[in-house]
């Protein structure tokens, strides 16, 4: 079989596939979400899309406990939700295999930090690994999975943006039938109470101490001998980069970077005359090189923030760009517009922001497509933290001003608020809260490229399944106001925030509207009667794209426009009108 | 050392059919024995949003990203996205662009002018720093045949022929890779592009 196009995701999946995975788990995150999309294609391997991530990788241990092997993954901050379990899993061990994937961002290319996962493997004492390419991140699946089994524990697979969303070719291979392990109950290895978990973290440490001597005869870790004048440790994306910009240069090539090989990187820094590290983020490989002795040279040339490149490691070590920009006379001169995103056309989160700050409101928010209601000139969100932060923090706004008091609002996503939401319900109704909690409920996990959840209706593999009714699980929590309104009626949208964020008593209002990408409902499409627009710019106050200042008038551009009317709601001079040519 | 890398830039506006249009040129690239990367940023709504692909191909690649100053070749779907993009050309590259015009939210809510001297400026450049520049507007040659969203087909079709891609083994491409509902269009506007 001839080789195949694949991104890092897609590879990551197939990994998964040959390697005799027969269950997978996850929530959809930037650049994690295409691994469990892919895995889903495949009949073999039962696949799900879970709450969030900590119960993720719990179901995923239970798979791995009863026998099969498993694959479960997540974005870099996924892993902060995840990582109660799995800090106790690296205790308990595993029966079937078991990889955790996990993608960082660096760059924030759609995320809120750039943390570095490979802490998480030190922290938590299991061996990670980092492919370079689409290859190395099909094949490293198969090999975490064999490490998994052999070592007794958990594996972590790091990816980045830059590999998961890359493609290079890929050598497929056929699955392996790799049977359902017998299940063994053993209290002393999977219950941990402090008198068992004593014995176990023993065995931790010593599995630590082989998976040391593991990492200097492992295929992963390999010598390069080039020009012994300059040498370099790196793992993942930076290999290539290191490759591209220093093609004489001797590497180290390391791929699985916990635990690191000391007597390898020892051997390699004796061979080599002047030895660099060159990795993303935090100084992980840097720190423990040092603290072997040995002199190597890192974060004072490369930075701690954002990513790296093969110009900046030219640069840095060779003391040389490959290239530089190309300088055209008069590009400068004049600022190119950005194309900074936006919400679509017909989005039902416009006009929830629109009157949030309307209201003047606090509204503590959350993270999805509606954190741009952030942005100008809606600029109706005050904070976005993390997952499920906006109901907790909004009762924290509340209790920390008695100024704020009737005047804060929770705004959480319907796929958010099933990841982290229902906690922090409980928490504003036990300790006698007031907030209103809004949940923009579009039916879909709409940031990450519409992804089912447990309100939606299906599953992962397309299957019908249980709609779990927001308003039900509110009511059941112990809200006695819950209500629902359609965002694409202002007047009664404000209405139903002015009365519920007053009631003085913990409210939800579900503001329910199906994503616009997703409604192909013809609804008609409006134009702008330019004998009655007065030119007031009221309606650019949505931020909306399919309206426009042109040249002459204001004008709607009848391809972008959905039809939701919500500019009609909002001129004063009637002067947008159904009707307009699709 | 590995021997030359070719490295193409594709820029858009989200919507363009950038997607479909690398996918061809992959397609293409591999029949011809190639080794290649491709690497893209997906993420924050992209619709109306700045898109980039960067695709590198050669005997052996390394890189999935192109540097600035790098691009042997810009394709561009939208002229501003050919201007934003331009230091990332190499001293002689070239520029393949479409002339169409899309607005960004910043022009539309009157905070920006759209500049006015692109097409000015690229074709004063042209013969020199850049080095060869192919304007078309691909818009309406894609309509032409069809289907507007096919705009990036008509320059992936025009980025194939400048780099002397048999015309059979590109067409067995556009075969392979566009769903049969949407090929007839799609292999027109591909053509329209390999003939311009």
């Amino acid at each position: 079989m001839g080789k195949v196009l694949m991104t890092g995701n897609e590879a990551i999946a197939r990994g998964a596939f040959e390697a005799g995975v027969r269950f997978a788990a996850a929530y959809p995150g930037t650049p994690s979400t295409e691994i469990l999309e892919n895995i889903a294609r495949y009949a073999e391997i039962d696949a799900q899309w879970s709450c969030n991530e900590k119960v993720a990788l719990e179901v995923g241990l239970g798979a791995a406990l009863a026998g099969s092997r498993v694959l479960v993954a997540m974005k870099h901050v996924g892993v902060n939700v995840a990582a109660d379990p799995l800090m106790t899993l690296s205790y308990t061990g595993i029966n079937g295999g078991l990889v955790l994937v996990a993608a960082d961002d660096p760059g924030m290319h759609s995320s809120q930090n750039e943390q570095d996962s490979r802490h998480y493997a030190r922290l938590g004492k299991v061996p990670m690994l980092e492919p370079s390419d689409s290859q190395e991140a099909k094949d490293m699946v198969a090999a975490a999975l064999d490490l998994s089994e052999e070592f007794d524990t958990p594996v972590m697979l790091k990816s980045s943006t830059r590999i998961s969303h890359a493609q290079s070719l890929v050598a497929l291979g056929d699955r392996r039938d790799v049977p359902v392990k017998p299940y063994v109950k053993d209290a002393k290895k999977y219950v941990m109470i402090p008198a068992f978990g004593r014995l176990r973290h023993v065995v931790v440490e010593e599995r630590m101490a082989r998976l040391r001597e593991l990492a200097d005869r492992s295929p992963l870790n390999r010598i390069e001998w080039r020009d012994r004048s300059v040498g370099v440790i790196c793992a993942g994306i930076c290999y290539q980069y290191v490759r591209e910009a220093l093609p004489e240069a001797s590497v180290l090539k390391i791929g699985m970077c916990y635990p690191l090989p000391a007597g390898l990187i020892k051997e390699f820094a004796a061979g080599t005359e002047k030895l660099y590290v060159v990795e993303e983020l935090d100084p992980f490989m840097e720190e423990q090189i040092k603290a072997m002795g040995i002199a190597v040279r890192g974060k004072e040339l490369f930075p701690l923030v954002g990513e790296i490149s093969p110009n900046m490691v030219a640069e840095k070590i060779a003391g040389r760009a490959l290239s530089g920009r190309l300088e055209v006379p008069g590009h400068s001169d004049e600022p190119i517009p950005m194309r900074p995103p936006v919400l679509c056309p017909g989005c039902a989160h416009r006009g929830v922001f629109y009157i949030l700050r309307k209201l003047k409101l606090v509204a503590s928010g959350d993270i999805g497509c509606y954190t741009l209601g952030c942005l100008p000139p809606l600029e109706g969100m005050d904070t976005c933290i993390c997952m499920g932060a906006s109901i907790s923090g909004a009762l924290g706004l509340e209790k920390g001003n008695p100024d704020l008091k009737g005047k804060v609002v929770g705004v959480i996503g319907d796929s958010t608020f099933f990841h982290s939401g229902l906690t922090g319900i409980a928490d504003i109704v036990y300790n006698r809260g007031t907030v209103l909690t809004m949940v923009l409920d579009n039916r879909i996990t709409a940031m990450t490229g519409h992804q089912h959840h447990p309100g939606s209706g299906k599953t992962l593999k397309g299957d019908p399944t249980v709609a779990i009714d927001i308003g039900e699980v509110c009511r059941a929590l112990g809200v006695k106001r819950v209500s629902e309104v359609d965002p694409y009626d202002l007047a009664a949208l404000e209405k139903a925030i002015r009365t519920e964020v007053s009631a003085g008593e913990p409210s939800v209002l579900v503001v329910r509207r199906p994503c616009a990408l997703l409604d192909k409902s013809a609804k008609g499409i409006y134009y702008i009667d330019t004998g009655k627009c007065i030119d007031c710019g009221l309606c650019m106050k949505l931020g909306c794209p399919a309206i426009s200042r042109g040249d002459e008038a204001m004008a709607v551009d009848a391809v972008l426009c959905t039809g939701c009317g919500v500019c009609v709601q909002v001129c004063k001079k009637e002067a947008i009108v159904k009707g307009g040519q699709s | 050392m590995p021997g030359k890398v070719t490295s193409v830039l594709m820029v858009g506006v989200g919507g363009q059919g950038i997607i479909l249009a690398s996918k061809i040129l992959a397609r293409i690239i591999q029949k011809q024995g190639f080794d290649l990367k491709i690497s893209e940023v997906h993420g924050m709504a992209q619709r109306g949003g700045s898109v980039v692909t960067h695709l590198r191909f050669g005997e052996s690649v390394s890189s999935p990203i192109i540097d600035a100053g790098q691009a042997d070749y810009i394709l561009a779907g939208e002229k501003l996205e050919a201007w934003r993009w331009l230091p990332m050309l190499r001293t002689g590259g070239t520029v393949v662009t479409s002339t169409q015009e899309i607005k960004p939210v910043p022009v539309i809510m009157g905070a920006q002018k759209y500049p006015a001297k692109i097409m000015a400026a690229l074709e004063q450049e042209a013969g020199g720093r850049v080095g060869s520049l192919v304007a078309l507007d691909a818009l309406a040659l894609a309509s032409a045949c069809g289907q507007p969203r096919a705009a990036n087909v008509v320059l992936s079709g025009v980025l194939s022929r400048l780099l002397g891609f048999p015309p059979e083994a590109c067409e067995e491409a556009v075969r392979e890779v566009v769903p049969p509902r949407f090929l007839a269009e799609n292999m027109r506007a591909f053509r329209a592009g390999y003939q311009y």
